[in-house]
């Protein structure tokens, strides 16, 4: 990898590896003590897929799935709220703990604070609403738009579920269409009925139009 | 349209590793890498978004070395001893720090060219924007050192033991 021009340096190996990952621990720590750190993030297996999981001084900022693309979710991080970003698996410890929780059917509510930042407006005032459905209940699309006093923004609704940049912790998997099908959702419908599955207590559905 | 940092020491770690190891000894070498990235993160929200950012890190990687170098001489331990200090270490140092030894044993000026253009892939252009003076300046003083350099390894490596890098 060495991109010199003179052989000399053909020889170096790259004993460098190990050294780069200590000496970026020491820069994830010195960031974070001169509060430089404006965005962590790291990566927790599930049974949906590798999730990316962010999170700033406020708390956590984003969940994204594989199918919204991990490297294009840092760049808008990048560009819609600080460059400053570095892999720092040690700040999102809690968060996916009480994610492998949840997974393991181990836990129905998340205690964590949130940045909802990314979310403006009327989808911001739907993802507070969101967080209001309980584990294992679902509500439609035109119930959440009442709910938020306007009963004619069924589509803004969804929407703001298709946006929603916490998925699984707002849980917009809950939200259904009126004549019981799935609607949308940002991790695929597969995802959106493996939730469902998983919080009715059942194995995880393979046939994501059944419900 | 700028990148996560995190990208960027993905990227540039390993070079300004290269370039701290070539003008510092260990461990002054992975402190300046440090000091480096931290200082980056910290400028990097004002950085122009079409910026060399290679030629950036090694500018600051440069500065910081200065300050370690300086740092050392004040608390006035002779050049030569600096050198030795670093073999009698009892930490562990890279394979081929034996290059990295010679490298730093070069004058200032050629160590500096040499890390800049041929360990780091700096143009001759912005290798003498870092150290000052003309660009024919920075490509003589990079021929110069490459020239003992390659003298010097080469002996160095037909010797049974570090010793040898201090002859």
């Amino acid at each position: 990898m060495i991109n010199s021009s003179d052989p000399i340096f053909a020889s170096i190996t790259r004993d460098e590896a190990d050294t780069i990952t200590r000496l970026h621990d020491q820069l994830v720590a010195a960031a974070d003590a001169d509060r430089l750190l404006d965005v962590a993030y790291r990566t927790v297996d599930s049974p949906v897929g590798t999730l990316l999981i962010a999170a700033t001084d406020q708390g956590l900022i984003r969940v994204a799935y594989q199918l919204e693309n991990h490297d294009q979710v840092l760049q808008t991080l990048s560009e819609r709220v600080s460059p400053r970003i570095l892999h720092a698996p040690r700040r999102l410890d809690q968060v996916a703990r009480q994610l492998a929780e949840y997974f393991a059917g181990e836990r129905r509510d998340f205690v964590l604070p949130l940045d909802f930042q990314l979310a403006r407006g009327f989808r911001r005032e739907v993802l507070t609403r969101l967080v209001m459905i309980d584990y294992g209940r679902t509500e439609t699309y035109s119930e959440v738009a009442a709910a938020t006093g306007h009963p004619r923004a069924v589509r803004a609704v969804g929407t703001a579920c298709a946006t929603n940049p916490l998925p699984v912790i707002v849980p917009c998997h809950r939200v259904l269409r009126s004549d019981g099908t799935l609607g949308g959702y940002v991790g695929g419908l597969h995802t959106k009925a493996a939730l469902l599955s998983l919080e009715a207590g059942r194995q995880s559905d393979t046939n994501p139009t059944t419900r | 349209m700028k990148r996560p940092f995190e990208e960027i020491v993905a990227q540039h770690g390993p070079t300004v590793l290269r370039v701290c190891r070539a003008v510092l000894a260990h461990p002054d070498a992975e402190d300046a890498w440090s000091e480096t990235f931290v200082a980056a993160l910290r400028a990097y929200p004002e950085l122009d978004d079409g910026a060399n950012v290679e030629a950036w890190l090694v500018t600051i990687a440069h500065h910081k070395a200065i300050d370690a170098l300086r740092a050392r001489s004040r608390r006035a331990v002779p050049v030569a001893e600096i050198a030795e200090t670093s073999f009698t270490t009892d930490a562990w140092e890279p394979p081929d720090d034996i290059l990295w030894a010679a490298l730093r044993a070069l004058p200032a000026k050629q160590r500096h060219a040499v890390a800049y253009h041929h360990v780091a892939g700096l143009s001759y252009a912005d290798v003498a924007t870092i150290i000052g003076g003309s660009t024919d300046a920075a490509r003589r003083a990079a021929h110069d050192g490459i020239r003992t350099l390659r003298r010097r390894y080469r002996n160095s490596q037909q010797l049974p033991s570090r010793e040898g890098i201090r002859s």
